[in-house]
């Protein structure tokens, strides 16, 4: 079984700077981490390959230092990693990040199963597995809760929707988004962290995953930012204080103010 | 023709239009009216029921197209997809927004890819810019520190989901018209290779806390585990999910599937009530974003204040039970 898992560094906390004049993200002097959110696909890959054995490849998009993502992953357990790298990339939007991650994974070859996070933390958008599912026209599972069973060339899945589960086949090759609910994520062994500070991990640019220049990056993306505001840190709403009015009123006011707003009918 | 329309996704469920259909006519109306140009809604489905097909021009629409299918009966990413591509290459939209279901984050940008557009998901704000017809998408972004308004300048149609809920439908008018269109697609592309096997629903007594609209959590303020009965009366009072902060979780007090923060759930609801919480950085990463907030504390100098837009200080044990008591005195 070959399993590729599109993995995300993402800053650390909510404490990110922004360019405001470019309207991206300041990576520099943040630290960075696993997409918390792909631990969980890392994750339901490997109990996929214990069972069945096979290959997982991880592959990540982002600056050089994405680096040490993949050999998170590799010292949980995944044997092979691809860093996609190059300033051409810089910028991309969910559409170029879809494309250029969808070339790759065509570079890569043979595969069973793709498998992504639910969303990224962020730019929290979801948007980049149902992307590669377009760009590769494959079978899609989206918040996938359980992997059911595997046979004949086809995977039993159930995911999560607002009302239940809802249970789907799926022809391989295909791709699942997962959510929390999968998996326990593993922590790294020293074994593994041993492996993986050994690989080899080869970074790829535009030329090697055969990508048109003109798709990547902020000139393939679609969508531009235009403008960042960033709102008031308080929101200055109104306090109501019971050393100042009586306990009637505060209780009042809350209920007009939630009738006003049409969240008490 | 109509020309740049704006189109809305109608999405059911068992033949049933869901609530979000008739809540993005509203955002929809306000963007047709500024392009003068018709507001369109799109409908899959099989048999889906007429009165639902004339509550959207009832509440707004110009335009219904509508395709019925067997294959169409329950979302499968690829036949919607492929319908919607036909009908976007046949009428040419403008504008395209869809819910923020999982229906919504599913379809859209699988359709986004196959008919080359950028979309933006979860916008909280949209506009039409004056002097070019674009459509400004707004969203907060990154933990909702920033919010970024965000444009598809050269593709079309521009595609965006909103949040259900995040607005009210338009008032339902009888006398509205508009014009019904049944639209055939061509069979061959009307297929799937995924197979769906079945569907096992949920009842949750305390509600689905990440998905839910409305929230009521508690923190250490309320002392033991019994008092979380208080939290557990304002949130059925309300029709509200119950949270918690990581303190009470880890006392023991409620269960960790209830932990609202940076090592608990992300929500994201139209209400959030905060009570006994002190706003920790921790806890505020998992619902800052959430449309209003109400803060009940005995500290003034609480950090939940901060973000707050209705604040009380005072003590819980006598506030919740006021509050309870005047919603019920209001019950209609
Ligand atoms: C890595 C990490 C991850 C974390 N993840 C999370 C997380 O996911 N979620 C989370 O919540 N926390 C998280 N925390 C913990 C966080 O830092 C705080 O410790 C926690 O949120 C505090 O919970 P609290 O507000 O209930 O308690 P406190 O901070 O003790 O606040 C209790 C509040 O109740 C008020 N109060 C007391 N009595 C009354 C009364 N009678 N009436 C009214 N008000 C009263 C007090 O004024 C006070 O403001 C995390 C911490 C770390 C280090
Ligand atoms: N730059 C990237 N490199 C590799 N995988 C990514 C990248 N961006 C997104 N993904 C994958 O797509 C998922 C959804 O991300 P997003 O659409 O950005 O919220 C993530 O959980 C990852 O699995």
């Amino acid at each position: 079984m070959q399993i590729i898992v599109p993995i995300k560094q993402v800053p650390e906390t909510g404490n990110v700077k922004i360019d405001e004049a470019k309207g991206t993200m300041v990576r520099d002097g943040v630290e960075s981490i696993v997409n918390p959110l792909d631990l969980y696909a890392i994750e339901i890959a490997l109990q996929l390959k214990e069972k069945r054995s096979g290959k997982i490849t991880v592959i990540s998009m982002g600056p050089p230092k994405a680096e040490t993502a993949i050999r998170e992953a590799m010292s949980m357990g995944c044997d092979e990693g691809v860093l996609i790298t190059d300033r051409a990339f810089a910028g991309s939007d969910t559409w170029a990040t879809s494309y250029s991650l969808s070339k790759t994974i065509k570079k890569l070859g043979h595969y069973d199963i793709i498998i992504t996070g639910v969303r990224a933390t962020d730019g929290d958008t979801g948007q980049v597995g149902p992307g590669i599912a377009a760009f590769l026209d494959l079978p899609l599972s989206t918040f996938t809760s359980a992997v059911k069973d595997i046979s004949d060339g086809k995977v039993t899945v159930e995911r999560l929707i607002e009302s239940g589960y809802e249970t789907l086949r799926l022809p391989m090759p295909c791709l699942l988004t997962v959510i929390r609910e999968i998996s326990y994520p593993r922590l790294p062994t020293l074994r593994g962290k041993q492996r993986a500070r050994s690989k080899e991990i080869p970074a790829w640019g535009p030329e090697n995953i055969e990508a048109q220049k003109n798709l990547v990056g902020i000139n393939g993306s679609p969508v531009k930012v235009v403008k960042i505001n960033r709102p008031k840190v308080t929101r200055g709403g109104k306090i109501l204080d019971l050393s100042k009015t009586t306990l009637e009123e505060a209780a009042k006011e809350l209920a007009d103010y939630l009738e006003n707003k049409n969240l008490y009918k | 023709m109509p020309n740049k329309s704006v189109w809305t996704f109608a999405e059911q469920s068992e033949g049933r239009l869901k609530s979000v259909s008739y809540e993005l006519l509203t955002r929809g109306r306000q963007l047709a009216d500024k392009l003068n140009t018709d507001l369109c809604a799109v409908a899959l489905g099989k048999s889906i029921n007429i009165r639902d097909i004339n509550e959207l021009i009832h509440r707004g629409a110009d335009i219904v197209y509508l395709v019925q299918h067997p294959m169409l009966k329950h979302f499968l990413v690829e036949p919607y997809s492929q319908a919607i591509e036909y009908l976007v290459k046949k009428y040419a939209p403008d504008i395209f927004i869809a819910g923020a279901t999982t229906v919504g984050r599913t379809l859209m940008p699988y359709l986004a890819i196959k008919v080359n557009t950028g979309l933006t998901a979860d916008c909280t704000g949209l506009d039409i810019e004056p002097e070019t017809g674009n459509l400004l998408q707004t969203r907060p972004a990154i933990g909702g520190n920033i919010m970024a308004t965000i444009k598809t300048p050269d593709h079309r149609p521009q595609m965006a989901t909103v949040r259900p809920k995040s607005t009210n439908p338009p008032p339902i008018d009888e006398s509205r018209q508009g014009e019904i269109i049944e639209v055939q697609v061509p069979q061959d592309l009307l297929h799937t290779k995924v197979e769906r096997l079945g569907f096992k629903s949920i009842e949750d007594d305390e509600g689905n806390l990440e998905d839910a609209e409305k929230v009521v959590a508690g923190g250490r303020g309320l002392k033991k585990a019994e008092n979380f009965d208080l939290i557990r009366e304002l949130a059925e009072k309300l029709d509200a999910a119950v949270g918690a902060s990581r303190d009470a979780v880890d006392r023991g007090w409620i269960s960790y599937p209830h932990q609202v923060g940076l090592s608990g759930k992300t929500v994201n609801p139209q209400l959030y009530i905060a009570i006994g919480i002190s706003g920790s950085i921790q806890h505020l990463a998992g619902m800052k974003t959430s449309e209003t907030i109400i803060a009940i504390n005995s500290d003034p100098d609480a950090q939940i204040f901060q973000v707050a837009d209705l604040g009380i200080v005072g003590d819980l044990f006598e506030v919740v039970p006021a509050v309870v008591e005047e919603l019920e005195k209001r019950k209609k």
